[in-house]
């Protein structure tokens, strides 16, 4: 197991490397962007395309493939950046981030891009989509999973708690959540806007199968990902990750936190360069 | 039989602001759970056709359909946010949810869930909502005076208000005809049975005369056709000649046969709508005419913009002015 996750995370690394690349590149075009939330995701997504789910480039529709709903509709730039690296997405139209008529626009809508499963923006809708899709699998007799992507700041919402009542209910064991807690939300540290811990507790009272990993931690991550694949209780499963905003990009971990990272015109290309840096060590 | 349950039994029955009440009148033919029944037929040809409510089921005739097809039947709880997301899930599968709950919980609680999960998306997702309007006396909490406006001013969304229960029937398999979201106002319980008397046929988008009359053109849609039609009957014993344009497709609304109909000189034209008078029927229609250029004499009948008053319906529709009595006098009053 260790042997072929560390022959994956060698692999996958150079993934998440891609990743935040793809991420900064389109920060730049538009001279700003959730960078510090893309960095800190990164690791995730890549886990997510390239070790766990199941699909195809060419037919991001196509019916077998496990869905990826990103409920953090302001995590786009993040998701681009996946979907550019896994073919889904031209590596070319990364160019185009933000600005008119684009497929790829600031915030996540399904009918914009190809492999982008739901219209987020507003908070705390992708969980209570991805127990209708779950149900949906199900009915017809699907084995594909539903992966979803939400923040920790989500949680403030009610809906996301029907959501993660009624996934027990239902016995949801093929939706997969995935919660991203870098601890930061608009007004401030999310523990501070409204406490949320222990969620762990919380979550397996509601009846889920509950990890938490560092969200950082590739060998942490593709673990969990597999034990919540192969889990067999019929339980949802949650993988709750905490993550560093800025990941990868030393000058923007250090920089104060806040939810919208400020990065100034000429630090771009610093920080592709110590993105690089960092590849290289 | 104890002497206290004798006197209550004598006693003429107290009005009731309960939250469920018939709108048929004493005596009115009546058709039950329309919608459920409909929906069970349609199922047999539609494997795809799910159900959903929000622990509303026997109070929206979803019941029916949950009993049919328990394996179809999909119970989220009392958790409006959760059903409209878990229906556009559905959707996304292939599936097509018909969602059932109370009109303020669909239209007012799970507003942004419709406006974002399934309108944006246009994904095929029926809503049929009980309790549209003043049809319950339970006060504001259950009484949806506001949902055509909101839910009209969603983009792709198609918006119906059947009149009765034959309309009701008709209109089930037309939603599933018209692929993407459809509201339907929902009577529900021992609905009226009305148009039957009439060679009538719900489509979608159609508008349609059910009476032709010299004096006054009433446009209508759900329960106030049924209005309409009483009240032309009883101001025909005083020589006011009513014709009834019954629009039960809020939108797209019908503009040409409603330009064609009050273009026609001569007649006071009344827009009788079981919704606050602001954003509904009326002020569609005179949006339409305005924009035409068509300027007939024009009124609405509608409910005040305010909060209104718990209390049996029979009461609250003569205080508000929708009972065919009120909506006769007002009439009357207008053409002096």
């Amino acid at each position: 197991m260790n042997t072929t996750a560390i022959g994956h995370n060698t692999h996958l690394a150079e993934r998440a490397y891609r990743i935040r690349r793809n991420a900064l590149r389109m920060g730049e075009v538009q001279g700003q962007g959730y960078i510090g939330q893309a960095l800190d995701i990164a690791d995730v997504l890549a886990v997510s395309y390239f070790h766990a789910m199941t699909y195809r480039p060419a037919e991001p529709e196509w019916e077998g493939r496990d869905r990826f709903l990103l409920s953090n509709g302001h995590y786009a730039i993040a998701l681009y950046a996946a979907l550019i690296e896994a073919g889904i997405i031209p590596e070319e139209e990364l160019e185009t981030y933000g600005s008119d008529d684009s497929r790829l626009p600031m915030s996540g809508m399904a009918s914009y891009t190809p492999g982008m499963e739901m219209s987020g923006g507003s908070l705390g809708l992708g969980l209570s989509i991805a127990v209708g899709r779950a149900l949906g699998l199900k009915r017809t007799g699907s084995t594909s999973k539903v992966y979803t992507l939400f923040s920790d700041g989500e949680l403030d919402e009610g809906s996301v708690w029907e959501a993660i009542m009624s996934a027990a209910h239902w016995k949801l064991d093929n939706l997969i959540g995935i919660i991203d807690v870098n601890n930061q939300q608009a007004d401030g540290p999310s523990t501070q806007v409204m406490a949320f811990e222990p969620i762990v507790d919380k979550l397996e009272a509601f009846g889920w199968f509950v990890q938490r990993v560092d969200g950082n931690d590739l060998d942490a991550v593709v673990a969990a990902f597999d034990a919540a694949k192969n889990h067999t209780e019929p339980k949802p499963r949650m993988i709750v990750c905490d993550t560093k905003m800025g990941k990868g990009v030393p000058f923007l971990e250090d920089r104060e936190k806040n939810h919208f990272i400020r990065v100034d015109a000429h630090e771009w290309q610093l920080a592709l360069d110590a993105l690089d840096a960092g590849r290289n060590a | 039989m104890s002497s206290t349950a004798q006197s209550n039994t004598d006693k003429p029955r107290l009005k009731t602001s309960a939250m469920i009440a018939s709108i048929a009148a004493e005596g009115q033919r009546t058709k039950s759970a329309p919608f459920g029944n409909a929906l069970v037929e349609l199922a047999k040809d539609r494997p795809e056709v799910v159900g959903m409510t929000a622990d509303l089921a026997k109070y929206t005739d979803l019941h029916i359909f949950a009993k049919a097809y328990p394996e179809r039947f999909y119970q989220m709880g009392m958790a409006e946010q959760l059903l409209m997301g878990a229906a556009a899930g559905m959707a996304h599968e292939g599936a097509m949810p018909f969602v059932t709950t109370y009109a303020v919980f669909a239209s007012r609680r799970a507003y942004d869930f419709i406006h974002q999960t399934i309108a944006e998306e246009n994904l095929n997702v029926k809503f049929a909502c009980a309790l549209p309007g003043l049809t319950s006396g339970y006060g504001p909490s259950h009484q949806a005076t506001e949902d055509l406006a909101l839910i009209r001013a969603i983009p792709n969304m198609t918006v119906i208000d059947p009149c009765d229960a034959l309309e009701i029937e008709q209109a089930v398999p037309a939603m599933a005809a018209h692929f993407g979201p459809v509201y339907m106002r929902l009577l529900r319980g021992n609905v009226p049975l009305v148009l039957d008397e009439y060679d009538y046929k719900f489509e979608i988008g159609k508008a349609k005369v059910l009476r032709g009359g010299n004096d006054v053109l009433v446009i209508s849609s759900g329960l106030m056709t049924m209005r309409a039609l009483e009240v032309a009957n009883q101001l025909a014993g005083d020589k006011v000649d009513v014709a009834v344009l019954h629009v039960p497709t809020i939108k797209p609304l019908d503009t040409a046969t409603i330009l064609r109909e009050a273009s026609k000189t001569g007649r006071l034209v009344v827009v009788a709508e079981n919704h606050t008078v602001i954003g509904g029927l009326g002020e569609a229609v005179a949006g339409a005419l305005m924009r035409a250029g068509v300027t007939p004499p024009f009124r609405q009948i509608g409910l005040p913009d305010q909060f209104l008053d718990a209390g049996a319906l029979p009461t609250l529709h003569d205080r508000y002015g929708i009972s065919t009595n009120a909506i006769a006098a007002t009439i009357k009053g207008w053409l002096g």
